[in-house]
């Protein structure tokens, strides 16, 4: 399995332990990933707000890089991931996205390269039977809310490998490592994404609503693929639990009595690539799980420990840092 | 006493579904976008409210409302909307037609944020968060917000000073003025 990879600018610097992870994860079951030479960013929310033809051009011009290469394209951020698709989809579906396209990057791009985000890879690429052949360490004892946000599963006819009301795969693969996924609501609501910046109090308010639905469902931990949910709900936790106290454009006050009794405590949110690599018996420190603000160390105190000559729980795992 | 509503032809309406690329007159005002907008608590105008100011040809109103800045692009309206009208891409249209247009935008942080972070992409090729969030903070003059953030963001390596560039960056700046071009009403 061979793929080019777009890591995307937030896996280069408020990302990195996902960057880190995602390799790390892919080297030890055996996904071969190339970066693509010289990729520029993907414009993100920026440039669909701003431009529609730069909002197909800067990922299309990625695209044709990967064409280059002659593999699919594999992706972790699912922003970027979302943007590449949108611009595939585009170009494939109306003739005149493609030639504007292609006048604004200088040369042809038809769609011809597949796209796909690193969770799709390993349950539908790789499949969870494989991964359950690989896990070294069961994941016994642990509840995990996987958080899918907004981009992985909607608009249906553009990413489509999951439902996009109430997608499982991540769920899934969480199972297959020994962890328990827990039923709650609040697995595609939006965390408020780049307003994380813009409109910090909109964000602390859903934030909190996510942690505190997602203890409420008895989790111990979250588990996301994408950068803005996981720095929307680590680095700004502690603001999300205050209730955000900061700048609003009039927005109501971000702590809303009726959704919640309390605050919600330290909960740690992890990519789902750093609890697979776990797992699979990478070091943490080669999954850069020491990057969260929220350590994951208070989940040692949650799981008991497995009976000898069961394998090893998360406690162990995270003990050798 | 009923409010009076002009209607002006302006072709406020047919401009919108021409840049969404989105039949917004199909909307017959279900609310679905709205009961599921993460954001409706803090608009002005609801997502269908915005669609029905789209209708009466309210350039005024919509394009100078907060909610197309409060919007987070979060796609779920576009999921559900029974109409299959493509609300976050008319959310995108008014964005910029309110930037084209000069519109009396009531909280330019949105704005301010697209325009420091496409800058660091035309310049590096990728983002260079660093100097983008100083950029923000010089257009938008907030330059005590997130501060606090800053050690934690360093002590996790998750904050650089220097950019990291991507290569052949003339094709890129090329690629910027052609999409400008494109862009010209």
């Amino acid at each position: 399995m061979k793929y080019a990879y777009f890591p995307g600018c937030s896996l280069e610097s408020t990302a990195w332990d996902f960057n880190m992870s995602t390799r790390a994860v892919c080297r030890t079951l055996g996904i071969e990933l190339e970066e693509i030479p010289n990729w520029v960013c993907c414009g993100s929310t920026p440039a669909h707000s701003t431009s529609a033809s730069l909002a197909v051009a800067l990922p299309v011009l990625n695209l044709q890089k990967a064409a280059a290469m002659g593999r699919p394209v594999l992706t972790a951020c699912a922003s970027c991931y979302a943007r590449l698709r949108t611009a595939n989809h585009q170009v494939r579906s109306e003739a005149r996205e493609c030639q504007r396209a292609e006048r604004v990057t200088g040369r042809p791009y038809a769609g011809e390269v597949d796209v796909h985000h690193v969770l799709d890879v390993l349950v539908n690429h790789f499949g969870l039977e494989g991964i359950r052949a690989k896990v070294q360490r069961q994941l016994s004892g642990l509840r995990v809310a996987c958080y899918y946000g907004c981009l992985l599963s909607r608009p249906p006819e553009v990413v489509a490998f999951d439902n996009p009301e109430n997608p499982t795969c991540m769920d899934d693969l969480v199972a297959a490592l020994g962890a328990e996924p827990v039923r709650w609501p609040y697995k595609t609501e939006c965390c408020g994404a780049s307003l994380s910046i813009t409109q910090s109090s909109v964000v602390g308010r859903l934030g909190r609503k996510l942690l505190a639905m997602a203890r409420q469902a008895g989790a111990q931990c979250v588990v996301v693929a994408c950068p803005l949910c996981q720095l929307n709900l680590d680095l700004r936790q502690s603001d999300a639990v205050k209730g955000g106290a900061q700048r609003g454009a009039g927005c109501q006050p971000a702590l809303d009595a009726a959704d919640w009794q309390s605050a919600p405590p330290p909960t740690p949110v992890l990519y789902v690539t750093q609890l697979l690599g776990l797992a699979l018996g990478i070091p943490a420190k080669e999954l850069g799980l020491d990057a969260l603000s929220v350590s994951a160390d208070s989940l040692l105190t949650h799981i008991s420990p497995l009976p000898p000559g069961e394998g090893h729980g998360v406690r162990e795992v995270l003990c050798e840092r | 006493m009923a409010n009076e509503i002009t209607l002006q032809d302006s072709g406020f309406l047919a401009e919108v579904e021409r840049r969404s690329g989105t039949p917004v007159s199909a909307c017959f005002q279900c609310h679905k976008c709205t009961s599921g907008c993460p954001i409706g608590p803090d608009m002005d105008f609801l997502p269908s409210q915005i669609m029905r100011l789209v209708h009466l040809g309210l350039e005024g109103e919509a394009l100078e409302s907060q909610s197309i800045w409060l919007c987070a692009s979060c796609e779920a309206c576009t999921t559900r909307c029974p109409m299959e009208i493509d609300i976050a891409a008319v959310m995108d249209a008014l964005r910029i037609l309110a930037v084209e247009r000069k519109a009396d935008i009531p909280d330019s942080h949105g704005k301010q944020f697209n325009r420091s972070f496409l800058g660091s992409v035309r310049h590096h090729g990728r983002v260079f968060e660093a100097g983008m969030m100083a950029a923000y903070k010089l257009r938008t003059g907030d330059f005590t917000s997130d501060l606090d953030k800053v050690p934690k963001m360093l002590a996790k390596g998750k904050l650089s000073f220097l950019p990291k560039r991507s290569g052949n960056l003339g094709e890129l700046r090329q690629v910027f003025r052609r999409a400008e071009k494109e862009d010209q009403p």
